[in-house]
């Protein structure tokens, strides 16, 4: 309790604020989720009614259903494509510094200049199509952007095309911190090098792919910039997303009760998730060190 | 409370910061006004303000009402007011208005005598709160127009058509010569638009005061309403499938090239039209109330000014809404942005063809609509307006299906 009261001290206006900011302002969200508040916080309190109308509501369910294609898609291809990436540039090759850069680069640029480099892209009358068919196949046609069963999947590329750089340069650590006389046992015993990267490599970055775990969960839970530059949302409503939902509705519609259960019952999924996970990884950790200390 | 203003203060903050309040003549004037036609009619309004010695600091907002409203209402709860802004007027600015935060016009309005020369007189009632005036409209905007393009016609190879049922028979036409029947924007409010349009048209003025101002759930789920639907069915099969067009303004842009046979927009487009060099009934057309029912309503913008504490910029702010309400300044402003002045003793013969119809239009009391606007708050336009885009885009609901849930909207609206 009183080791290192110094740097505790130290760290207690931080404290303050995480306390005051999340557990506060999602206290706060929670509060008001259960009201009919409008544009301004009131306090008269309709029960459930607020939930009731977000569960009846298309456009949620909707939203609902894109964030986990988004987020299984994302979580899937981010994490096997830049291990991959990551795997071939650990191949001691040429330009490494060169191919990381470019691999890296997308991550600079912001959602909405993602969004909107995208819908060029994917425009019908300027962008790939366009050049496919300048090419002589007249008759490609790719209508990813106006299909209204497919634009979430544009959404997915563009993420993908921005953020796996990213993973690519966490896992690219991961690998260059695992020893090399690791390697050096391997190739003694005879094991091909993909074995040694599934069954040794992999799960020594354990730490790495945690971290990396999280960061891409946490861009999944907010992805809303992405979507508002590429698609608004459209065609109709086929691509909304939970966050988009919650702003529309505090924001843009004044139904700041509306809004706040959207949040809320967004705030309930992560935490659903992240308690036994919690749980799992520190209490493992705690059961681990005891016969240690015994 | 207290929390929740520095919550939204955050949200205003990303906005942009309030520059040069210092001078007290400067005043900050927020709109989403920003196609070709609209920018033309705000310099109006700059010009005017900045030859009465103040300073006009234009805070255009891209993106349409629908991003613009938002970022204005957040600075404004924020503590960061603008001079001015743009709004719809009705419930939009409603409880901004009742928590105190917008300046009280009405001695201006009764020095100046707004009540004697508004016309018509609704759209200074829903500038009033408790009886006093807080805002000051500047124009008058309407819905219910068609717009189609002669051009486009001809080279199909029909004759233009005189409504919407003529419109539905030639489209097989336009189709043939790859021009587009039906223009329309992605955004969500054109297709909400587009249907109370068509509930006039299709359905009669008489309906639609059933289904959005009595909220009749007899009509609403009823047969007549269900032909509306039927109709706004056969429209979404008149678009193209494969629209990637999200602005108003570029889909009104199709109809000035020809691209596109029609638009069913508000007045608004009639501004495009002009920038376009193009004159009514030459190169394009207008028919009022889908060419069925010459039923216009009126919605329009209005100009709230928010509180403030420095008495020379409410000085101003006064100013400019004497300004924004004059004669000369109506007739320059409206003949720009393609609405109707809201002052009935202003002359316009400068007007062209189509302001002329509805000017005409509105001299009979009886087809006066009161707008949506002004009949439900943003929440239910806003979920009348997904329900309207998603039905718009997924052709597997039915009408029958779309028309039920409109019904639910309605019967929870507030």
């Amino acid at each position: 309790m009183f080791r290192n009261l110094h740097s505790k001290i130290a760290a207690l206006p931080m404290i303050a604020t995480a306390l005051f900011i999340f557990v506060g302002c999602s206290l706060w969200s929670v509060f008001y989720s259960f009201t009919s508040s409008r544009s301004l916080p009131v306090e008269k309190f309709v029960g459930f009614d607020q939930y009731i109308r977000l569960f009846k509501s298309s456009r949620w369910a909707i939203s609902i259903e894109n964030v986990a294609i988004y987020g299984v898609c994302s979580l899937v291809f981010s994490l096997s494509v830049g291990f991959l990436l990551a795997v071939f540039l650990d191949q001691k090759i040429r330009f490494e510094n060169t191919f990381r850069t470019i691999f890296l680069y997308p991550f600079a640029l912001s959602f909405i200049v993602t969004g909107l480099v995208w819908q060029w892209i994917l425009n019908q009358n300027f962008g790939i199509q366009k050049v496919i068919q300048d090419l002589g196949f007249e008759g490609f046609e790719l209508n990813i952007l106006s299909n209204r069963d497919y634009a979430i999947y544009a959404i997915v590329v563009a993420g993908l095309w921005q953020g796996t750089g990213l993973v690519m340069a966490l896992m690219l650590a991961g690998l260059r911190g695992i020893d090399e006389d690791i390697w050096k046992a391997a190739r003694v015993d005879g094991i091909p090098a993909w074995r040694t990267y599934l069954f040794i490599v992999i799960p020594m970055m354990r730490p790495v792919f945690v971290t990396t775990l999280v960061l891409i969960a946490a861009g999944i839970v907010k992805v809303y910039d992405l979507v508002v530059a590429l698609t608004g949302g459209g065609p109709g409503v086929s691509s909304e997303v939970p966050a988009k939902y919650v702003y529309d509705y505090m924001f843009g519609r004044g139904s700041l009760g509306q809004g706040l259960a959207a949040s809320t019952v967004m705030l309930t999924t992560v935490l659903i998730i992240l308690i036994p996970w919690g749980y799992m990884e520190f209490g493992e950790r705690r059961e681990k060190k005891k016969p240690a200390s015994e | 409370m207290r929390v929740s203003s520095r919550i939204t203060a955050i949200a205003g903050a990303i906005s942009m910061s309030l520059v040069g309040l210092a001078q007290a003549t400067d005043l900050e004037v927020t709109h989403w006004w920003t196609s070709g036609g609209e920018a033309a009619a705000v310099k109006q309004f700059a010009d005017a303000f900045n030859k009465g010695g103040d300073n006009w600091i234009d805070g255009a907002i891209a993106g349409s009402g629908g991003v613009a409203r938002p970022v204005i209402i957040s600075r404004i709860l924020g503590g960061e007011p603008m001079g001015a802004t743009q709004l719809n007027h009705g419930r939009q600015a409603e409880e901004l208005v009742e928590a105190g935060l917008m300046l009280d016009l009405t001695e201006l309005a009764d020095k100046e005598g707004w009540r004697d020369f508004v016309r018509p007189s609704k759209l200074l009632d829903s500038c009033t709160v408790d009886g006093k005036i807080y805002c000051a409209p500047v124009n008058i905007h309407s819905w219910q127009w068609m717009w189609t393009s002669l051009d486009a016609f001809k080279k199909a190879g029909v004759d233009a058509p005189k409504d919407w049922y003529e419109f539905v028979k030639a489209a097989p036409k336009l189709r043939e010569a790859g021009i587009i029947p039906l223009a329309i924007g992605g955004q969500a409010w054109q297709s909400g638009g587009m249907f109370g349009v068509m509930t006039v048209g299709i359905g009669g003025a008489d309906l639609w005061k059933a289904v959005n101002v009595e909220k009749n759930m007899d009509v609403v789920r009823g047969p007549e309403f269900a032909k509306v639907w039927q109709a706004f069915s056969e429209a979404r099969d008149l678009a193209d499938p494969n629209n990637s067009i999200q602005n108003w303004n570029d889909a009104t842009n199709q109809v000035i090239t020809a691209k596109a046979g029609a638009q069913i927009m508000g007045d608004w487009a009639q501004g495009e039209f002009s920038v376009a060099g193009q004159t009514a009934g030459v190169e394009y057309d207008c028919l009022p109330g889908l060419g069925i029912a010459p039923v216009l309503d009126t919605a329009g913008d209005a100009f709230y000014f928010p509180k403030n504490d420095d008495p020379d910029v409410t000085a101003a702010q006064l100013r400019m809404a004497s300004m924004m309400l004059s004669k000369e300044v109506q007739v320059a402003f409206n003949l720009k942005k393609g609405s109707l002045p809201v002052r009935a003793d202003v002359d316009i013969t400068a007007a062209n063809g189509c302001m002329k119809k509805g000017l005409e239009i509105l001299k009979n009391a009886d087809n006066i609509l009161p707008s949506g606007d002004q009949t439900f708050n943003s929440d239910t336009i806003g979920q009348l307006e997904d329900l309207s885009t998603e039905f718009w885009s997924d052709k597997s609901i039915t009408p029958e299906e779309a028309q039920s849930r409109y019904a639910e909207i309605i019967e929870s609206a507030q």
